[in-house]
């Protein structure tokens, strides 16, 4: 009896096509709830100081400790100053959450990587980094761009912190499963063109909210081309569009990328981790409630225009006419081109350009650090911009002086900081002041989002570095 | 549990979380008192509490009511549960619309705030309700799972799962549930992890 059953099992296994994301999935169901979600059992999570304070508070309510601290990592982003980091932070609330950061991680014994720390940086860049991030992980994080940690091979997404208090409390959440969307980009990247104009191109075509209650996998041969960390650009925007997460099947790129990290598997347990990371694949005719098919050679550098990451353009091409939308989306469309300073059917190439932000958890990393030293080694910013670069670990600026790349940067009379999330959101001093055009290889363009009445052009680092040198929106493919 | 009220409309696609709740608020470290800073950088001129934009939608005296109701994809962006906070605070129990951000939808719903996802058309109808009259009322019950525009008596079915319906009307916690079954969590922790 028992053995025939098992047999059932193994043979509806078999027969059963999966998905990567249904593989993960289902191997961390604790208990699935009758008409709701599921409780889900999650192997990482990450916090910082501003989505956590509130959590604590009610673990202290409720006269409990943290279920796993072991599984917790803590770092100091989202608020921190990005010069002067080892004098004590000048806001007084900024200097408050970090402190209740602080305080909270000692009392509930949860590492953290605070400023000064070696390890410390954007959340999303630390976890890869540090190789804690791992293919078939469950992780989450009181951020939305939590979906950076999919390009490994995991079911990462962000959480509010009603959810960040469930996890501290439980390791666990409730959740209902997502509906599933493939997105293949086949073919082979103009020069010029990288994963960011991959992921804005995608965006663009589908639009904002196009890819609600999904959870997106990523495939086709322009994808596995990629580095990890272009790989982690492209996933990390996925909730730009309105995904719940977007992930990856781990490959060779993705086990040299991680072989040797301070918290990845050492010895033989590198190697049946390994071995178990190879089974991670989508099964051929799985099937996926939608799925997209793009041409890697249609795509070209991109920028947007708008007020929301879905309202980009190739770098050559015009801003849409109202008369092209449809009836009901011309008021926003209206709205977000009067914020801008735009003109409808106007050239986005030329258009002046008053600061650069390089940084952010989608370009952040040494090799989009590398990438604009290379493009601008020998050349000499724009006389009335100001460029920002802002690392999005200490790893990362420790690593970026030793290259030299800092003397490039300077030399150039690029700014490069020190690490967090800085202009991305603008919650320190970093923000761009009301009415300037700023050209940010961020996520984000939303009104105000990068200071009140800020102009935000999101861009690759390549095209935002060709600013940088122009004072306007340039084609980098024009030198 | 019911929700009777006039509601205010919010004509806008893609309202972003970070409209909803500007980043510089926060910095505060408790979930109290962030209504006064709802669409702060559509409700003032220079963030100045003394110069409100008149043509802001709460700005205008004609609109009251417990009810936001929003144009497409409301609650996109960052995953700040502010944003359900400062819904809250202020004095909306529940929010319309005829897509949600996912993120959002949970945060709101952890914060009993109902949000209810209706057809365009039913969209159309409160829009065209509110605008012959401001005064105009929507209805919801969450047993049945109903929404009436009750101007024009059209009733529309919205979904919310079983499990999230039962939290909102007994006001249950999912903390204490999943605290409830620790022991098939352990159980899980022996065997995989
Ligand atoms: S860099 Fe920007 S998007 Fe990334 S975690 Fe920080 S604030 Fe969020």
């Amino acid at each position: 009896m028992q053995k025939n059953s098992l047999t059932l099992d193994v043979f509806c296994l078999k027969s059963k096509k999966m998905t990567l994301f249904d593989k993960i999935w289902n191997k961390h169901v604790v208990h699935a709830i009758e008409g709701g979600p599921s409780v889900f059992y999650i192997d990482r999570h990450f916090i910082h100081e501003v989505t956590s304070p509130q959590a604590f508070d009610g673990l202290r309510k409720r006269g409990i400790p943290v279920a796993r601290p072991d599984k917790t990592v803590a770092t100091a982003d989202h608020n921190v100053p990005t010069v002067d980091q080892h004098l004590p932070i000048r806001e007084t609330l900024s200097r408050m959450q970090v402190e209740k950061l602080t305080e909270n991680c000692a009392a509930f014994g949860v590492e953290l990587y605070g400023l000064g720390h070696p390890f410390q940086g954007i959340v999303h860049v630390i976890g890869p980094e540090l190789g804690i991030t791992q293919p078939g992980m469950t992780i989450v994080c009181g951020d939305s761009h939590t979906s950076t940690h999919g390009a490994f091979g995991t079911i990462a997404f962000g959480i509010g912190t009603s959810e960040v208090e469930m996890v501290l409390a439980t390791q666990c959440l409730l959740q209902s499963k997502p509906k599933q969307m493939r997105i293949n980009v086949d073919g082979v990247l103009q020069p010029g063109v990288t994963s960011k104009d991959i992921i804005l191109y995608i965006i663009s075509k589908i639009s904002a909210s196009g890819a609600t209650g999904y959870f997106v996998e990523y495939a086709g041969s322009a994808i596995r081309n990629l580095s990890m960390e272009a790989r982690m650009t492209i996933c990390n925007m996925s909730i730009e569009m309105g995904a719940r997460g977007g992930l990856i099947a781990p490959d060779e790129t993705t086990f040299n990328y991680l072989k040797g990290r301070k918290f990845a598997p050492q010895g033989t347990d590198w190697d049946a981790k390994v071995a178990e990371w190879r089974t991670l694949v989508t099964d051929t005719d799985a099937q996926f409630d939608q799925e997209l098919h793009l041409v890697a050679e249609d795509i070209q550098p991109m920028v947007t225009y708008g007020t929301n990451p879905g309202m980009g353009i190739p770098v050559t091409g015009l801003i849409p006419e109202e008369s092209s939308l449809e009836e009901k989306e011309r008021l926003s469309f209206r709205k977000s081109l009067e914020y801008m300073g735009l003109q409808q059917g106007a050239a986005i190439k030329g258009q002046k350009i008053d600061y650069v932000f390089i940084g952010s958890c989608t370009n952040s990393r040494i090799e989009d650090l590398r990438q604009v030293a290379a493009f601008v080694q020998g050349k000499q910013k724009a006389n009335d911009v100001e460029v920002w670069i802002v690392p999005g670990s200490k790893q990362v600026e420790e690593q970026a002086k030793a290259e030299g790349l800092r003397t490039i940067f300077e030399q150039a009379g690029f700014q490069l900081r020190q690490p967090g999330c800085s202009a991305c959101l603008g919650m320190n001093e970093d923000k761009i002041p009301a009415g300037k055009y700023c050209i940010s290889t961020s996520n984000r363009n939303f009104e105000g989002r990068q200071g009140q009445g800020a102009r935000t052009l999101l861009a690759s680092p390549l095209t935002a570095a060709a600013a940088a040198v122009t004072g306007v929106v340039t084609d980098i493919r024009d030198f | 549990m019911k929700i009777n009220s006039r509601y205010i409309p919010l004509n806008i696609e893609n309202v972003d979380t970070d409209q909803i709740i500007p980043a510089r608020f926060l910095k505060a470290t408790s979930r109290d008192g962030f209504g006064k800073n709802l669409f702060r950088d559509w409700r003032y001129h220079n963030d100045d509490e003394g110069q409100p934009k008149t043509d802001f939608v709460l700005n205008n005296p004609a609109y009251q009511g417990k009810i936001l109701v929003a144009a497409k994809n409301f609650g996109c962006g960052s995953s700040r549960e502010h944003a359900a906070w400062a819904l809250k605070d202020y004095g909306f129990d529940a929010v319309v619309s005829s897509f949600f951000a996912d993120i959002f939808k949970n945060n709101a719903l952890n914060n009993f705030l109902l949000p209810v996802q209706v057809s365009d058309e039913f969209l159309e109808g409160l829009w065209a309700a509110i605008d012959q009259n401001p005064d105009a009322e929507i209805a919801i019950d969450v047993e049945q799972q109903t929404i009436t525009n009750v101007t024009s008596g059209e009733i529309a079915h919205f979904d919310i799962n079983a499990y999230k319906k039962n939290c909102l009307i007994n006001g249950y916690d999912d903390i204490d549930f999943l605290l409830s079954i620790r022991t098939d969590i352990e159980a899980y922790e022996a065997a995989h992890v």
